[in-house]
């Protein structure tokens, strides 16, 4: 029995089950980003990148390559990102968590509604990213357009880490989001610290939205919600304020569902999310914080 | 006569509702070291709070001729006053180098955070053992030893400290005042440190101003205020 497992299938499922988890981290890191700084889950993270995706099919539509198109978008979201915390978020800012979620959930519909408005309620489709051959790595084939995924997702939370190690501007958003009291007192902008991580988050929305879209045969409106869920999930397996849990997490959780979607045979498609709903929740169960979540501590 | 860093007139703060300063005058002159002392709820905390612009104030407040009664904290610190808050302010979910990186945010002038970075860790050697451990993970004495290598990191002409010696063990308390005594006597810091430890404070301050209620009770050399038996047994229990 054990001759006869598939070793070329398993591999193929975990590369098709990272380049999910590694769209999902991107959104994942987003939520995490706005979790740190904001103290709320931003309910309209996933709205926000299908309006960048959006944003992006009409770029493509008026003749830009993909790639084109996604560099400007990803411009274009962070400056949005920017204005809907100046506009929508800051006025409060010093309002309960409970209100703020509100204003988030406010935001889903408006961004939603817009979508729909300026877009009309049809379908459309993204041209493919990627090359749609097969590749051969070590005998074994894979889809080239899994393996960029992968990369691409992977680099852009790279280059966000990498913001936030090595820049000064990175530094001062790190200690702005975790101490914003001692931060001003060394002369940090905070709330403009807080308006650059939902550009940044919003940045990375629309990364994980280009990368979503392209993927499927066509998509509308409603396109990042799903995206949003699996990345809440990926985002709290891993530890809700931990980047690096973010991205472990989401593609944990994509190798997860898709390996028990291709092994599990009563499971198939329809159970997936709830069979890895119950992992999480039991991870949860032994670790609240998640898996790089860090509990409160403090030295008095 | 000196001239005046910082000047205080008739200054109130309040909490919400709650007045905490009633009309504080106070000057520190360029170069120069004052306490600001009293019991608890004077106000202590609340002047300094009330200079860097963390809590609702008015009045006159000017710095080096301008004033900033109306500036945000960040604004504050941009235009030179370092405050060392009560509880310390140390991020310590940041490494100490990047707390004393993050001290020099506002400074455009690498190879001078360079240079300051290295006579910062030569006055506390323990911080140098300990660059890339995080903050948090330091002990109290250490934490306020960073708190004030990060304030002079912002290369201020004024230094704000509160409270340095809470909490602290007496020979961590005296290397800090050594430390900042130093700082105001070699480099010219102007101070303004507030303090519990009367007898502490006055031994590193030229002037100092006994709080009471939010207001000011008593003003005069610290060395006069030393020996005033009266002003110590009212004001200062000791």
């Amino acid at each position: 029995m054990i001759l006869a497992f598939d070793w070329t299938q398993l591999a193929q499922q975990i590369v098709i089950g990272l380049a999910s988890g590694g769209v999902w981290a991107t959104l994942a890191v987003a939520l995490v980003l706005i979790y740190r700084s904001t103290g709320v889950i931003n309910f309209a993270q996933g709205e926000m990148a299908m309006f960048s995706t959006f944003i992006a099919w009409s770029l493509v539509n008026h003749g830009f390559s993909y790639w084109a198109a996604f560099v400007l978008t990803v411009a274009i979201s962070f400056a949005g990102g920017v204005a809907v915390e100046r506009a929508v978020i800051r006025p409060v800012e010093r309002a309960p968590v409970l209100t703020v979620v509100i204003v988030t959930l406010g935001l889903f519909f408006v961004v939603n509604g817009a979508a729909r408005w300026i877009w009309s309620p049809e379908t459309r489709s993204l041209p493919n990213a990627f090359s749609t051959r097969p590749i051969s790595v070590a005998g074994v084939a894979f889809s080239i357009s899994d393996l960029g995924t992968i990369a691409v997702s992977l680099a852009a939370v790279a280059l966000l880490w990498a913001f936030f190690r090595f820049t000064k501007l990175g530094l001062a958003s790190r200690a702005a989001a975790v101490n914003p009291d001692a931060s001003r007192l060394v002369g940090v902008r905070v709330t403009w610290m807080l308006a650059l991580g939902w550009g940044l988050a919003a940045a990375m929305g629309a990364v994980s939205g280009m990368l979503t879209a392209p993927a499927l045969a066509s998509f509308d409106q409603n396109l990042m919600q799903p995206v949003l869920l699996y990345a809440f999930a990926g985002a709290v397996l891993g530890g809700i304020d931990s980047p690096l849990g973010a991205v472990v997490g989401s593609l944990l959780l994509g190798v997860l569902i898709n390996l028990i979607g291709t092994y599990v045979n009563w499971v198939g498609t329809d159970l997936r999310l709830p069979v890895a709903l119950a992992v999480i929740l039991g991870v949860l169960l032994v670790r609240p914080a998640g898996l790089f979540g860090r509990p409160m501590e403090t030295r008095v | 006569m000196a001239k005046a860093l910082l000047e205080l007139e008739d200054v109130t703060a309040r909490y919400g509702p709650v007045s905490a300063l009633h009309g504080i005058s106070l000057r520190v002159d360029e170069g120069e070291a004052v306490a600001v002392l009293g019991a608890n709820g004077a106000g202590k905390t609340t002047t300094l709070r009330a200079i860097s612009g963390t809590v609702k104030r008015s009045g006159g407040i000017a710095f080096a001729g301008r004033s900033i009664v109306r500036r945000s904290p960040e604004s504050v610190a941009r235009a030179g006053i370092a405050h060392v808050p009560e509880g310390r302010g140390t991020l310590t979910d940041l490494t100490v180098a990047e707390n004393l990186r993050l001290g020099a945010y506002t400074r455009r002038d690498r190879a001078g955070v360079r240079e300051d970075e290295q006579r910062v860790l030569g006055y506390f050697p323990r911080l140098a053992e300990r660059r890339s451990q995080r903050a948090g993970t330091l002990s109290g004495g250490e934490q306020q030893m960073l708190a004030l290598a990060r304030a002079l990191m912002l290369r201020p002409r004024l230094l704000l400290l509160d409270e340095p010696s809470l909490g602290l063990a007496p020979l961590v308390v005296a290397e800090i005042f050594r430390i900042v005594r130093e700082l105001n006597e070699r480099d010219g810091l102007a101070v303004l440190v507030v303090e519990q430890n009367a007898a502490l404070a006055l031994d590193a301050s030229a002037r100092a101003y006994v709080l009471e209620v939010g207001r000011v009770a008593v003003e005069g050399d610290s060395a006069r205020l030393r020996e005033d038996v009266a002003v110590r047994r009212s004001y200062l229990g000791y």
